[in-house]
């Protein structure tokens, strides 16, 4: 695992946000290595353990209680589907059909331990996350940083992403 | 400690299931319940670590005076100028809490026993029911408080969650999540205590798992106290585990004799055989805890190499012979010996009393050449010495050493010069510990020598007795900060191993006469009699916990970390 | 000043009363700072900071403010909350991490007028003395996040944030944090061990209030998003005018986010306790579907005890008795916990008579089970449990006494955890077994009250028979 200067010199900034405790960085530092490597790795933890002194175990702690870190790679476009209430209500469990029907993407492996489902090209991946905060528009999705609220036809979101 | 100089601490008069008792204010809830015998059950809470109130199990009914409303009169005093207690309908830790001024504590209403019920009940949901094969079960406190707390019985018709069994998590550890209760005592231990902190909760919720960082290790030499404060059978240790249950074994209250630090143990023992040792908490040595290298250095004990009968050596090397005659053999050979022509080479792993034995010999043999053999190692900032001689001060105080050591010198040459003609060793393998060679051992005219095991000084020794080891014995050592401690006997020795005061006072009576003692409480008079440090004191007077006998500036690192931890009210210590 | 312009189709609804969403849906209005300059931008600030901070408190506090985020409590007697005799730092920190399912109200404040919380966030930094500042933002609002930091950095070249806030000798420097997906990180210890870098597991109270031991363990204030935004107009009015919005103890305005069954979900803004529940469902929501009845209402966000459409409740209202039908709730906060709920966050949730209720509380549950910490007993193993029982009930596998069950895992979650998090996952299941116990008993079958269901028990059964 290569850091890029640019990334480091990005980090190194971010961590001057907490004047305190560099441990504090340990998010942003992390948001940061996602972003660029897509998903956190076993180097990325050590990486960033180092960056903050820290004891690994300390990142991997952290690495794991979050959902929004994903340990292993996800497609080009990850999906988020909330599954909320109010979503649900709007039919976000369809949805997730339709989208993975779309995308050709097969869920029958998804546990706990593995919530992402990644599709055969790997262009698009898909999980289902809690409440995204727009539930007066369900349902809503997010591909990769965009959200998408009352989503109401897969093949009209992923076209956005078919490049 | 003692408390003459200190601040006078402000009382506080708490309620406790309808008592009023006085508390130090500051006292933690649990530790003032515990004070007055209603123990609390918990299992997270750790005095000698932080606390993060995480298993709920303490949850106890809690009420202060009621606050009067704007225009309300105040509550009025009781005859013993108690406020009436205004119980709040929301349970509180008592772990983590502090006793207040007419604060009142019930850990015996129906709201308490409702709260242990419900947390027994959910933390046994997703614990597996493998109690039979599970190594924890007779000290498990999932199981004690099941008896006292739990339901009797099960509504939990789900599927347990799955987690990782049977981790290797370090050469000494295994690890099985799914009895973990997330109390997280190990975690805190090895981040505060040690400072390895490779420990830690991944994932979340009910799916939390306790793990090691992956490619690294719990190895650290402190790492087989997380076993002992692991509540249930999360951490089991390699060596204990499936070697014996934990209900067949005999407590035996000794110290750990493998550095000058004399650790508080507890010696688990069944038959005349050890299985395991643990620490004994002594805030004035050890705390709650001990090092690996300490706690499993006994396996010796259980040793086929273990000497059983005193032998002789005969035409056809050594023989089996009764005590007496090996006795006798030794003092006729002994006897024969001029003033300073016998040098006794004695140990710093001798109890005081085998050592004043040692000196009595010594002057019954008219020697002056006397010493033990130094034995040393790395120190660590916890609590191994670098002194891995259990009472070396001891033998200084006993023997009159300044340096242990030194006069090995003068013996050797002694020896090769011939004006030494025999040596009397007591516990001590001078060829592989004391660096001497069978050669020059070999041109003496004889040696007498005791110890546990078979080993190659016994080779070159005329007279060999099986003298007992730490576990087998009592009497007391004094540790590196001075302090007088006991050793208890858990175990007889094999065969016909005997106690060296013992061998060394039969010697004394075969080569000068009576002596007048039988009991090694004899032989602590006599010394008590003798050595100034020692009077007015009795073994039975030592107690479990020692007395300070000597002043040193030994300070114990890992002490002096928890007392500031303590001062801070971080920990209750 | 002319009437303000909103964008076609979202024009605010004539019952509410814009403040905090005054710029929300504006046409022509951007997130810029001059945009907000144009319309008296940080003039409330500037006006702060020539004045004595204990004077801003006391404002907030005659305002009566009480906390958007769920909790409703007084932001000016937070603030009090600090030790008079500190000595330490102090932080603030804004929780924009909203997360309670059915509230949707911070990220179009975020998006829309992050001016409006910088603001309110820097005169409240000044009141309480605090020079650093974080906006604990969710991850899942990437852009709301960016908006802000281009904000700042707006503010900060503008010299409303930095050193010498205008002119003054006040220096503030503000910070976005995001998240990472979790919705205990809105509790604020858990949000505070978050920004310290560690599993956000919150912390027991006493000894860790954050007013006086929060961010490394110092006095830290905590406030939502729409809290701190109505600092900022608690300043302008003058806090006995604020006090003059809304109705006694529930003063100034709150969003409301309405959701689920009814024709028009959205947000309005109104006077605390000003409007009824019917109102805002038939009147701003267009009413349900053709046809529907309200089965059920979750009144202040996912957390909130449910209310069944056809009950009536039995108050005391000014010292009288009076009985209100679930429409005459007013929606503030006294009333709505008199009725047995919570304002909480603001999060309407409307439920018809089409819905299913087990599958609602299965879905709730889900999400608890799925955002419990795990850190202590109760909620770790309560809330999973709570979910797998709802899980056959919802599959038909459950018997009528997994009701029961169902009823006495909550209780035994509920008052007993190390946070909120124990009320907000039990409560639910508890009001609605209260509420709709005939409903959920219909979804079992009771030939399975004796039956064995624990795939290990059939499995250990299933040996035994051998």
């Amino acid at each position: 695992m290569e850091v890029p200067a640019e990334l480091e010199k990005e980090i190194d900034e971010r961590i001057t946000h907490y004047p305190v405790s560099k441990r504090s960085a340990v998010l942003p530092v992390l948001h940061a290595l996602q972003h660029h490597f897509g998903y956190i790795s076993e180097e990325a933890v050590e990486w960033a353990a180092r960056k903050l002194e820290l004891e690994p175990i300390k990142v991997l702690e952290v690495v794991t209680f979050y959902p929004g870190f994903r340990q292993s790679a996800p497609g080009k476009y990850h999906i988020r589907v909330c599954r909320t209430l109010s979503c649900a209500m709007a039919g976000s469990a369809e949805l997730m059909e339709s989208l993975c029907k779309a995308a050709k993407i097969d869920r029958s492996g998804v546990t706990h331990h593995h919530p992402i489902a990644v599709g055969e090209d790997g262009r698009f991946s898909i999980e289902f996350a809690e409440c995204l905060a727009s539930c007066g528009t369900g349902p809503v999705c997010m591909v990769n940083d965009d959200f998408h609220e009352k989503v109401e036809d897969a093949e009209t979101l992923l076209s956005k992403y078919r490049d | 400690m003692s408390d003459e100089g200190k601040p006078a601490v402000e009382m506080v008069d708490v309620q406790i299931d309808g008592e009023w008792h006085q508390f130090p204010k500051g006292t933690r809830m649990i530790e003032a319940c515990r004070q007055v015998g209603k123990e609390v059950p918990h299992y997270c809470y750790h005095p000698k670590l932080t606390s993060p109130g995480n298993c709920r199990m303490c949850l106890v009914e809690m009420g202060m005076p009621p606050r009067p409303r704007p225009g309300e009169d105040p509550p009025e005093k009781d005859e013993n100028g108690h406020l009436p207690i205004s119980w709040i309908p929301r349970p509180v830790i008592a772990c983590a809490n502090t006793v207040a001024p007419n604060m009142g504590i019930r850990t015996d209403s129906d709201l308490t026993h409702a709260c242990r019920q419900g947390v027994m009940e959910l933390l046994l949901i997703n614990h597996p029911l493998d109690c039979p094969i599970c190594d924890q079960a007779g000290e498990c406190r999932l199981q004690e408080f099941s008896v006292e707390h739990g339901n009797g019985g099960s509504r939990f018709r789900e599927q347990k969650v799955k987690k990782p069994k049977n981790v290797d998590i370090g050469p000494r550890i295994r690890l099985d999540d799914e009895r973990c209760i997330m109390c997280s005592r190990c975690i805190r231990f090895t981040d505060e205590v040690a400072d390895d902190p490779v420990l830690g909760f991944t994932d979340r919720g009910s799916h939390t798992v306790l793990t090691v960082h992956p490619g690294q290790q719990l190895a650290n030499n402190y790492s087989l106290n997380t076993v002992d404060i692991c509540p249930v059978g999360a951490l089991t240790s390699n060596d204990f585990r499936f070697q014996m249950r934990v209900w067949f074994l005999k407590e035996d209250k000794s110290i750990c004799t493998s550095c000058g630090r004399g650790c508080n143990i507890t010696i688990g023992s069944r038959e005349d055989e050890v299985y395991r040792l643990t620490p004994r908490e002594n805030n004035e040595v050890n705390s709650a805890w001990m090092c690996d290298h300490g706690r499993l250095n006994f396996h010796y004990l259980n040793s086929e190499m273990r000497l059983t009968d005193p032998l002789v050596r005969g035409a056809e090397g050594h023989e089996t012979v009764a005590w007496g005659d090996a006795i006798q053999a030794a003092a006729d050979a002994l006897g024969r010996c001029e003033a300073n022509e016998i040098a006794l080479i004695a140990s710093g792993r001798l109890t005081n009393e085998e050592l004043f034995m040692a000196r009595r010999l010594a002057s019954v043999m008219k020697t002056e050449f006397v010493d033990i053999v130094p034995r040393s190692g790395e120190a660590d900032d916890y609590l191994l010495a670098a002194d891995r001689n259990p009472n070396t001060n001891g033998a200084k105080l006993v023997l009159g050493l300044d340096e242990p050591g030194q006069a090995l010198k003068d013996i050797r040459e002694g020896m090769a010069q011939g004006r030494i003609k025999a040596l009397v060793v007591l516990q001590e393998n001078l060829i592989d510990d004391a660096g001497f060679t069978a050669e020059e051992l070999g041109k003496l005219d004889f040696i007498l020598h005791t110890y546990p095991l078979a080993n190659p000084t016994a080779e070159t020794a005329d007279v060999v007795l099986p003298g007992a080891a730490f576990s087998e014995k009592r009497g007391s050592m004094i540790n590196l900060t001075g302090r007088l401690q006991r050793l208890n006997r858990a175990t007889d020795g094999p065969g016909q191993t005997r106690e060296v005061w013992e061998i060394v006072r039969d010697l004394i009576q075969a080569l000068g006469g009576g002596n007048g003692i039988y009991l090694i409480e004899d032989v602590f008079k006599q010394m008590a009699g003798e050595i100034a440090e020692f009077e007015g004191l009795t073994l039975s007077k030592i107690g479990d916990l020692g007395v300070p006998l000597l002043e040193t500036d030994e300070k114990i690192p890992l002490l002096e970390r928890e007392r500031e931890r303590v001062a801070k009210g971080i920990i209750v210590g | 000043m002319a009437a303000i312009k909103y964008l076609a189709g979202k024009e605010p609804h004539p019952n509410e009363h814009r403040m905090i969403f005054r710029n929300v849906d504006r046409e022509g209005w951007d997130p810029s700072i001059d945009t907000y300059l144009g319309e008296g931008g940080y003039e409330q600030l500037k006006k702060a900071v020539a004045m004595e901070p204990q004077a801003i408190t006391d404002e907030v506090k005659k305002a009566g403010v009480r906390g958007r985020g769920g909790a409703g409590f007084p932001a000016g007697v937070k603030w009090g909350f600090i030790p008079p005799n500190n000595t330490k730092p102090v932080y603030l920190i804004c929780n924009a991490d909203e997360s309670e399912p059915g509230t949707f109200k911070d990220r179009y404040i975020i998006h829309q007028d992050p001016h409006q919380l910088i603001e309110g966030m820097a005169i409240a930094c000044f009141a309480v003395g605090a020079k650093l500042a974080y906006i604990y933002i969710r991850e899942e609002f990437p852009e709301g996040a960016a908006i802000l930091e281009k904000a700042i950095a707006e503010a900060h070249e503008k010299g409303f944030l930095g050193k010498g806030i205008c002119g003054s000798d006040f220096d503030l420097e503000i910070y976005v944090h995001r998240g990472a997906g979790a919705y205990i990180c809105g509790e604020e210890t858990g949000l505070i061990e978050s920004l310290e870098g560690k599993r956000p597991y919150p912390r027991i109270k006493p000894p860790y209030f954050p007013a006086a031991m929060g961010l490394y363990l110092c006095p830290t204030i905590v406030n939502n998003v729409e809290t701190l935004c109505h600092v900022k107009h608690i300043l302008d009015m003058g806090g006995e005018e604020y006090a003059k919005l809304g109705t006694p103890n529930n003063t100034g305005t709150r969003i409301l986010c309405v959701s689920g069954d009814v024709q028009k979900p959205g947000y309005f803004e109104v006077q605390v306790g000003k409007v009824t529940l019917g109102e805002v469902i038939n009147d701003m929501c267009g009413g349900l579907k053709p046809g529907r009845k309200i089965q059920a209402v979750i009144p202040g966000g996912s957390s909130a005890k449910v209310l069944r459409g056809d009950e009536t409740f039995k108050i005391k209202k000014g010292g009288e008795d009076v009985e209100l039908k679930l429409e005459d709730i007013p929606m503030d906060f006294d009333t709505l916990a008199a009725c047995g709920s919570m304002a909480g966050s603001g999060g309407v949730i409307v439920i018809d008579d089409s819905r299913s209720i087990s599958w609602v509380l299965n879905n709730i549950n889900a999400f608890y089970a799925h955002e419990s910490c795990g850190q202590c007993t109760p909620c770790r193993e309560g809330s999973l449990w709570m979910k797998k029982i709802t899980d056959r009930v919802v599959a038909g596998k459950a018997a009528p006494s997994d009701i029961d069950t169902l009823d006495a895992v909550a209780r035994n979650i509920d008052g007993r955890t190390i946070c909120a998090f124990g009320e907000a996952c039990s409560w639910p299941t508890e009001s609605f077994i209260q509420k709709f116990r005939d409903e959920l008993v219909a979804s079992t079958n009771p030939d399975l009250d004796e039956a064995i269901v624990n795939p290990e028990t059939e499995l250990a059964a299933a040996h035994l028979a051998r």
